[in-house]
């Protein structure tokens, strides 16, 4: 329980395995619903990223437990054509729901951390985390 | 990986999604929904998700583009059944079914269409 897992994403119906494998740790974590829901709808996006601009890349599920309690790391990497302008992507606007855009955005706000490191030719990597309770939110 | 039955229920086509869809089988959905509403000469379709445990950008945009579809083929979507947890993450997330009307569930959904129906040729 954990231990990390790791989705490897090479097709849409990994994709699918990801958000599986990312609700079942999510409840055995403790998460409330709503929450499960956030943190499967942010894998489903950084998925869709990966196979969208890298093609393939991995998720990496991993049980975290430190100062602000127990929660949910979530590593999407990919070996892809990286982001050359990343806050750029961390825009508003420059956005999922009209198609362009990454939604790296809204993934910010579904989750309690964010971090991004991108190399224009080396690939892209998102690293979010998600606490059980984070009061300091809400 | 599923495809999704459609149900000719009258004037209507009922899709009730009973899984995870991938984005296949969504766009398998789309295509088969703007092809049956002239097959059948449909009025309204309904596309109910209570089964399903998230709407992300890809899936919203192809159901925005459905029911955008359907409607240049002369009929009605209504989408039912988004489950509370599933709107509260589109609204952090962004995401609006925006053009797209929405209803409850398969009962409300029908009854808007029968209204809506009822004063097609009416006065």
């Amino acid at each position: 329980m954990d231990q990390e897992v790791r989705v490897p994403l090479q097709s849409d119906d990994d994709l699918l395995v990801a958000r599986q494998v990312g609700r079942r740790i999510s409840t055995e974590l403790g998460f409330r619903p709503v929450d499960v829901t956030c943190v499967v709808t942010a894998i489903s996006e950084l998925a869709r990223n990966i196979l969208m601009y890298a093609g393939a890349g991995e998720i990496v599920l991993v049980p975290i437990n430190d100062a602000s309690g127990p929660g949910l790391m979530v590593i999407a990497r990919d070996q892809g054509p990286g982001i050359s302008d990343v806050q750029k992507a961390l825009m508003d606007g420059f956005s999922t729901s009209g198609g362009l855009g990454l939604g790296l955005p809204g993934v910010r706000r579904l989750m309690d951390e964010f971090d991004i490191v991108s190399e224009v030719g080396h690939g892209t990597t998102v690293t979010v985390k998600k606490w059980v309770e984070n009061k300091a939110s809400r | 990986m599923a495809e999704v039955p459609i149900l000719k229920q009258g004037d209507y086509l009922i899709a009730i999604i009973q899984s995870a869809l991938t984005d296949a089988d969504l766009k398998q959905l789309r295509d088969a929904l703007a092809e049956r509403v002239g097959r059948h000469r449909s009025r309204g379709v309904i596309i109910d998700l209570t089964a399903l445990d998230i709407l992300d950008s890809f899936a919203t945009r192809v159901l925005r583009d459905t029911a955008h579809v359907v409607r240049l083929r002369g009929a009605e979507t209504v989408v039912v059944g988004v489950q509370p947890e599933v709107a509260f993450t589109m609204v952090q997330l962004g995401l609006s079914l925006e053009g797209v009307t929405t209803a409850l569930d398969l009962e409300e959904g029908l009854l808007y269409l029968n209204k809506k129906e009822s004063g097609r040729w009416g006065p």
